[in-house]
């Protein structure tokens, strides 16, 4: 006879609200976690996006994320012919503000060439960009949908594909234009003064810059050599995909994930708190039922059984309805809430390891349950 | 009576507190109970009658004496002799309390078959005695019903039922019949004069309730720890 389960039957609204109440908690909790992974998983979307193999930015800087990087556009052709190398692609980087009807959207824009690589792999909807002008293929998150038109610079961009969680680091959307569009947009919101010098061949001379040359490479070459050899030869720097994926997720990434994460065992420990206060109460409320089991013979191990399994159900039904509400609203979160199966599968060992930990006080109060409270009025 | 018998005190002294402010709560108690005896408790608060109780059920150590249940020694200088209590009262002590102390998480088939499988019976055989029990006892219709929903008699007797689930030798009574009005207490004290003739067990019930004072075989009243007065039944 499970009497920690009749127990909830008995009581079972007064359980459900309980649930409720531990299930929004472990749902914020949750959320964080999620939250926290999601800086990682936008901050490496692009990036696994390209599949590039190689970054080649300008020399001593860790471009094009972590920091500024300018560099001729002709470099790709001097990378396309490093041995090792199948194929080259300049792209460009900047945050922009585009104006749709009724509101401005803030984006990550970034410039590749049709055909080569550097196009977005996860288009949901509609195509990549061909070979008109103009075009834009922007992230579902931007909310804008196939045909739709944006002003950037002084130009209108027409929409004609979607992709899916593609965002930047910051958590602003990405949107892809061609290469030529993106050197222009470029040179239309540089500041007057330096838009004047460049037209009139002083200052920084051509507009034909990019941000970043990104490489595959042909199968069997090593990314390290070949990421050698151009550092060696092409006055550049150059990361290996895993050197760039690092150096976003450590010099990006991290403060806010670890800030998360401490906000995250934070909220853990006064979840573990709130739960062993309601599992020492429920404990507690059942002191003269408990007294009169001691009376009647029941052993310590079907009372310390009883307090144990509703401290899991407890947790569990809790974590389930966290669980529940936080997939139900997550896409509303402006930022990623990445939650894998092992994040949840961490998060539930957690609760169910705090819930059995802290049912340790409730059973000790318990077992120390006088058997003569039993007795009398 | 001839048989040896079931409850046996001697000489049996508890105190609480110490020094200056200690209270004797038993002072040199004898007393035995046969079986198929019913043997009432009474006498003024604080008069020991709730120790003694708590004596012959092992839940309170006493000071000083000797304590024998079921003709096997229990206490004797200054210890227990039984190594599992619990284990003794599941078997042989059957308990019937003022407020009835139902769960109130369990119907009153499995309230009687809880204290069965306790003592090891499987569930399915232990709800099928519990439902003959309670038929027994008058309250098999109210099998199904959760304690919020019987009378205070109806719960008293499968309090009742409870406490004859293993059969045992031994029943305590802690004012079994306090929240009941005179009929009902009447059937109730009827009902432990029965089990205790029927099954040979020996009845202790602690009780201020004058109208059931008349139905004891022996009422021994208690004051200040020491039995003041031994009245038999005629």
């Amino acid at each position: 006879m499970n009497l920690a389960l009749r127990d909830i039957r008995h009581r079972l609204s007064r359980f459900l609200i309980t649930c409720l109440g531990v299930g929004l908690l472990l749902g914020v909790a949750l959320a964080m976690v999620g939250i926290s992974q999601g800086v990682v998983a936008e901050a490496l979307a692009l990036t696994r996006s390209l599949r590039a193999e190689l970054w080649l930015v300008e020399a001593g800087t860790r471009g094009p994320f972590a920091e500024a990087s300018r560099i001729p556009g002709d470099v790709r052709e001097m990378v396309a012919r490093v041995p090792g190398v199948s194929a080259a692609a300049p792209i460009t980087l900047r945050t922009a503000e585009m104006a749709a009807p009724g509101r401005i959207i803030r984006a990550q824009v970034m410039g590749y060439e049709p055909g080569r690589p550097g196009w977005p792999s996860n288009i949901s909807a509609g195509r990549g960009l061909g070979g008109a002008r103009h075009e834009l293929v922007a992230d579902e998150r931007a909310g804008l949908g196939l045909g739709a038109t944006v002003l950037m610079g002084q130009d209108r961009y027409r929409v004609v594909g979607l992709t899916r969680g593609l965002v930047a680091s910051g958590g602003d959307p990405l949107v892809f234009i061609h290469l030529r569009d993106s050197q222009e947009l470029q040179f239309k919101l540089s500041p007057p003064a330096a838009r004047r010098a460049a037209a009139s061949g002083a200052g920084q001379g051509s507009t034909d810059t990019v941000n970043a040359v990104i490489a595959r490479l042909h199968p069997g070459a090593d990314a390290r050599e070949v990421a050698e050899k151009i550092r060696r030869g092409k006055h550049l720097s150059a990361l290996t995909d895993a050197e760039q994926s690092e150096l976003l997720t450590r010099s990006v990434a991290n403060r806010a994930r670890v800030q998360l994460g401490m906000f995250t065992v934070v909220l853990l420990f006064v979840t573990g708190v709130i739960i062993a206060l309601i599992i020492y109460t429920m404990t507690m409320d059942k002191l003269r039922e408990i007294a009169t089991l001691k009376l009647i013979g029941a052993p310590d191990r079907t009372i310390a059984g009883l307090v144990l399994q509703q401290a899991l159900l407890l947790g569990l039904a809790g974590f389930a309805a966290g669980l529940a509400l936080i997939f139900a609203v997550r896409d509303r979160f402006p930022r990623t809430v990445a939650l894998g199966p092992e994040e949840i599968g961490v998060m539930l060992a957690v609760v169910v390891t705090i819930c059995a930990l802290e049912s340790l006080v409730s059973i000790r109060a318990a077992l120390k349950i006088d058997a003569q409270a039993a007795l009398g009025g | 009576m001839a048989e040896a018998p079931l409850i046996r005190l001697e000489g049996m002294c508890k105190r609480f507190g110490s020094g200056e402010t200690a209270v004797r709560a038993l002072d040199g108690v004898t007393l035995s109970v046969f079986p198929g005896e019913v043997v009432g408790l009474r006498g003024p608060s604080g008069s020991g009658k709730s120790t003694l109780l708590n004596v012959v059920a092992c839940i309170t150590p006493p000071d000083e004496g000797t304590l024998s249940l079921d003709d096997g020694p229990v206490w004797a200088d200054g210890r227990y002799l039984v190594a599992d209590l619990r284990a003794l009262r599941r078997k042989r002590i059957g308990f019937i309390f003022q407020f009835h102390n139902l769960l109130p998480f369990l119907d009153a088939t499995d309230t009687v078959a809880l204290a069965m499988t306790l003592a090891g019976a499987d569930l399915a055989s232990a709800r099928a005695r519990a439902r003959g029990l309670l038929d027994v006892l008058g309250v098999g219709r109210r099998a199904a019903a959760m304690p919020a929903r019987l009378s205070g008699g109806e719960a008293q007797r499968v309090a009742i039922a409870r406490a004859l689930a293993n059969d045992p030798t031994i029943i305590l009574a802690d004012e079994p019949t306090a929240a009941l009005d005179s009929e009902r207490a009447r059937s109730v004290m009827d009902l432990l004069r029965r089990v205790a003739r029927e099954r040979r067990a020996a009845v202790l019930v602690v009780t201020h309730d004058e109208k059931i004072f008349g139905l004891f075989d022996r009422l021994v009243a208690l004051r200040d720890g020491r039995i003041e007065a031994v009245a038999t039944a005629a």
